[in-house]
């Protein structure tokens, strides 16, 4: 689908349209109330927003979805970030007693950004991405998601396009809301495979026993290397990148010759693993070459301050991204090998479909009858029609089965509660 | 605790119970009424324990056998060894009293759970099996452990999740299943099996898990013990004893700038060669060749400056001026980059005056990443990279073999003291014990500069030795009438003893 032409200069025409007719208020709203279990909660949240000229404001609070649309549409944010939920309302924080105003719970995230990969991408690099490199999120969303369920058991996970160059993870569950400091760092850490910076050549190091986590991680990337590494990176064609592989071969590997003959892909690749597999049978050290070069050129890079901090702020989702247009949608994690980050609708998108009448909104009445039925307020219709009309829709689809999911934990919740209130 | 003189009640039967153990968590405080000298004497050799399980903690690996002689050692000369009932008691009274000390400040109370936790691993280490399971029981630590059939299904996971773990050690020994809270040091080093939020930990591993049990316990009782802290210090006996106790342990943090101005900045390229030390000269290097660093190399990089003794004024300077070389033009450079240096002298924000980071910071926080240059070059870099950088340097070949055998054993900070043996020409005794960057260059500019104060180190290790166990008592027959000469007396001999140089 292609974006019409965004032009950041069209922002503060935009914007004002979008807030008014386009923002998911209603399912921000649900997301963050997580279902008025504990008081309060969406209250002390805190909010902050990048106006026109790079005006920074921090500590914004608001008492209902009301006062939130409002605001937003008086402001109209060319950025929105979600920090904490704190102990007392952000915007009042200054009148509260100094050391009492504190950051309690929020979810645990995770942002991964493509540039951290400029090392081992050929195809781009800084802001650029591209459909050969955008392979690296798919592999990094795969492994993180499988072992936020599976190792963590994290139930609802939420992951977002960052709308430029990278994902964001938003993991929701009240285990991981209520997730200390020293917490977040032992999860971000457990997840770090990739360790070093511009002075460290071997990025990754790996030592007996392979613990399942490495294993499976691994499992994804074999997935993936054969198309991604070898094919678009062409990691084994051009010399360049040829040197930086072998620099990450222990010295005692004698093949180069043979290597050097070969001239196909598929078939270098193959003579570095069978050259790792014999070493495995023989000596302890440096063994496992193979899988640390698959790991250093395809496993997640996280930035771990962004995950560490319970108090800090990440950008939200359906918030605006000025550079590229495009809007913060969240990620269907089952169709994710279909996932193109350049058919996001850009807010010059949709801002001009809802001027455009579509043809299948006839289809659409039979589901337009029963919301009528449902919602009792005629804005709420309203803004629903508007944004099923654009490319947007199945974005809020997606949103709306993520809460769904959410909202059967919540009910219990509530019944818990309820029932304790009720023995007294 | 009620203070009177030289009264002492005998052990109630709460107390003999609590005490028929080695260990204890510190669950309950001590209810008996003790004299004051008693007071300061525990307090005072409870302060050096845990001043000696500091540095040895820094100087050797722990656990190793060195450093469980070495503190051995030093439990039996400062009166601490814990198989008599009397020294438990002493061990109960001088924790709950340092604790009144150690609560006042994140910093405080971070150094003191430390030393805590690194003396209860050591004690909870020395017990048998059979005590330790004891020990968990009788402080209702009832971890649950997992079915046979469970352990079989998932064998294959659990032997390559740890260690150290076969077959036969799934079959035959209890495996725990915690919620992965309560394991982070486990989970944080990948050494234990995840599935669905829980860490499945073998038997062998259940001292990490207890440790991080004592040490959350810790943390909460000094933030209640802070909360009572008012009425503690309205007692004019305790109170200039406790804040003496709590300002000697820090020894240097550099936040208190010495020689402000009395370095210039065209000083700082030479210095960086001769004194500073590997992290900062790789820094200096680094900004001069790119004239910009990132956020967490202009932290590390200009606390340090800053601990050296340059100005803010001089900071700005040195920054500018580089940048400007770079792509950022003057205007910007005071738009993005001039507040945060400011910050970082405690003059904008929350006007916290910030300290120079300590090697244990630089090594354990905030690790390098793609385009970063901060870190501990002997922690994060390559060893090749860091072989090549020695040899560039003029390390010695036989010097950088050392250093490289620390760094595999990953003794950083040793690495770091070899460096400056070697480029200094020094031998290994007349070294110190190397925990801060700016301590590096202190030291580093003693020697160059000139003999006076090397003769006053090697005064002080001498006086450790006379001070431990003599002068308690001594001062302890001191008239408790005299109590504010006394305790000017019994802060003397705290300063010397805490005089690292």
């Amino acid at each position: 689908m292609p974006s019409s032409d965004y032009d950041p200069a069209c922002l503060p025409d935009l914007l004002p349209l979008y807030y008014r007719r386009l923002f998911p208020f209603s399912q921000y709203y649900r997301w963050l109330s997580y279902g008025g279990v504990q008081k309060n909660y969406f209250q002390n949240r805190e909010f902050s927003f990048t106006l026109k000229d790079d005006i920074y404001v921090r500590y914004q609070s608001f008492s209902t979805q009301s006062e939130l649309e409002k605001e937003m549409q008086k402001m109209n944010p060319y950025k929105i970030d979600v920090g904490a939920v704190y102990s007392h309302r952000p915007s009042q924080h200054n009148t509260v007693k100094s050391g009492t105003f504190q950051a309690l719970e929020k979810e645990l995230v995770f942002d991964i950004d493509m540039t951290d990969y400029d090392d081992v991408r050929s195809c781009c690099s800084a802001a650029d991405i591209c459909s050969k490199c955008w392979t690296l999120m798919t592999i990094a969303i795969r492994i993180l998601d499988r072992a936020l369920r599976d190792d963590f058991g994290f139930q609802h996970r939420l992951w977002v396009y960052s709308g430029r160059r990278g994902v964001h993870c938003w993991v929701c569950d009240e285990a991981a809301r209520k997730l200390s400091v020293a917490a977040r760092s032992a999860v971000t850490e457990y997840l770090s495979l990739v360790k070093g910076g511009d002075e460290t050549v071997k990025k990754v190091v790996l030592t007996e026993p392979i613990h399942p986590f490495i294993s499976n991680s691994l499992d994804v990337v074999k997935e993936y290397f054969s198309r991604y590494a070898l094919q678009d990176q062409d990691l084994m064609g051009n010399k360049e990148s040829v040197d930086k592989v072998l620099a990450l071969v222990p010295e005692d590997i004698l093949f180069l010759q043979e290597f050097e003959k070969e001239k196909k892909p598929e078939k270098r690749w193959k003579l570095i693993m069978t050259e790792a597999k014999r070493k495995q049978g023989t000596t302890k050290k440096g063994q496992y070459f193979e899988k640390e070069i698959m790991l250093q050129y395809c496993y997640p890079r996280l930035d771990a301050n962004v995950s560490k901090g319970v108090n800090h702020l990440l950008k939200s989702p359906f918030s605006v991204h000025p550079k590229t247009g495009r809007i913060s949608v969240p990620i269907d994690v089952s169709e994710l090998d279909k996932f193109d980050p350049f058919s996001v609708p850009t807010i010059s998108l949709i801002c001009e479909e809802l001027d455009r009448p579509r043809p299948s909104e006839e289809k659409e009445t039979s589901e337009d009858a029963k919301e009528k039925e449902d919602e009792k307020d005629a804005a709420e219709k309203r803004k629903i029609r508007d944004y099923k009309r654009t490319s947007l829709a199945k974005y809020i689809k997606c949103f709306d089965q993520f809460l769904d999911g959410m909202a059967r934990s919540w009910k219990g919740e509530l019944l818990r509660k309820s029932d304790l209130q009720k023995e007294f | 605790m009620q203070f009177s003189s030289r009264r002492k009640k005998t052990g109630t039967s709460l107390q003999s119970e609590l005490y028929g153990q080695h260990l204890q968590f510190y669950g309950q405080p001590p209810l008996e009424n003790i004299s004051l000298s008693e007071f300061e004497t525990f307090a005072v050799e409870r302060l050096k324990l845990l001043k000696t399980v500091e540095s040895l903690g820094v100087s050797y690996v722990k656990l190793t056998d060195q450093y469980k002689s070495k503190l051995e050692k030093e439990l039996k000369a400062l009166n601490f060894p814990y198989s008599e009932f009397e020294k438990r008691r002493k061990d109960h009274i001088s924790h709950f009293i340092l604790r009144l000390a150690y609560c006042q400040t994140e910093d405080l109370r971070r150094w003191f759970i430390q030393q805590e936790v690194d003396l209860f691993r050591f004690r909870f280490g020395d017990l048998d099996p059979k005590q330790q399971l004891e020990f968990l029981h009788k402080n209702n630590l009832h971890y649950v452990t997992i079915s046979s059939e469970e352990k079989m299904e998932l064998k294959d996971q659990l032997i390559n999740s740890s260690f150290g773990i076969s077959g036969i050690t799934v079959k035959e020994h209890e495996f725990y299943k915690v919620p992965f809270q309560d394991a982070l040091d486990l989970v944080r080093s990948r050494k234990v099996y995840l599935k669905q939020g829980y860490a499945y930990i073998p038997h062998q591993d259940i001292v990490t898990i207890v440790l991080n049990d004592f040490r959350t316990r810790l943390s909460k009782a000094l933030a209640l013990t802070a909360r009572s802290l008012p009425a503690v210090h309205s007692d004019e006996r305790l109170q200039p004893l406790l804040n003496h106790l709590s300002h000697a342990y820090v020894g240097q943090d550099y936040s208190i700038q010495k020689n402000v101005g009395k370095i210039s900045l065209d000083q700082i390229d030479s210095l960086s060669g001769k004194s500073f030390p590997l992290c900062m000269r790789q820094l200096h290097q680094a900004l001069r060749e790119n004239h910009h660093l990132r956020h967490g190399g202009r932290m590390q990089y200009g606390l340090f400056l800053k601990g050296i003794g340059l100005s803010l004024e001089q900071a700005l300077q040195f920054w500018k001026s580089e940048f400007i070389r770079g792509k950022v033009d003057a205007d910007k450079f005071d738009k993005a980059y001039a507040y945060s240096i400011r910050h970082m002298f405690g003059k904008e924000g929350k006007r916290t005056d910030y300290t120079p980071y300590s090697c244990m910071k630089v090594i354990l926080s905030n690790p390098p990443s793609q385009g970063d240059h901060h870190g501990c070059p002997f922690r994060h870099s390559d060893p090749e990279l860091l072989k090549q950088k020695l040899q560039v340097y003029k390390v010695s070949p036989s010097g950088i073999n050392q250093i490289l055998e620390l760094v595999k054993g990953m003794h950083y900070q040793l690495a770091c003291q070899k460096y400056f043996e070697l480029t200094h020409n020094v031998s290994e005794d007349a070294a110190f014990s190397l925990n801060h960057p700016n301590q590096y260059f202190v030291e580093s500019q003693k020697l160059l500069g000139g003999g006076k104060d090397v003769k006053r180190e090697q005064e002080t290790p001498q006086r450790l030795q006379e001070n431990s166990a003599p002068r308690g008592p001594t001062a302890a027959q001191e008239v408790a009438a005299n109590s504010s000469q006394h305790v000017a007396e019994m802060t003397e001999d705290l300063d010397s003893f805490f005089q690292d140089a």
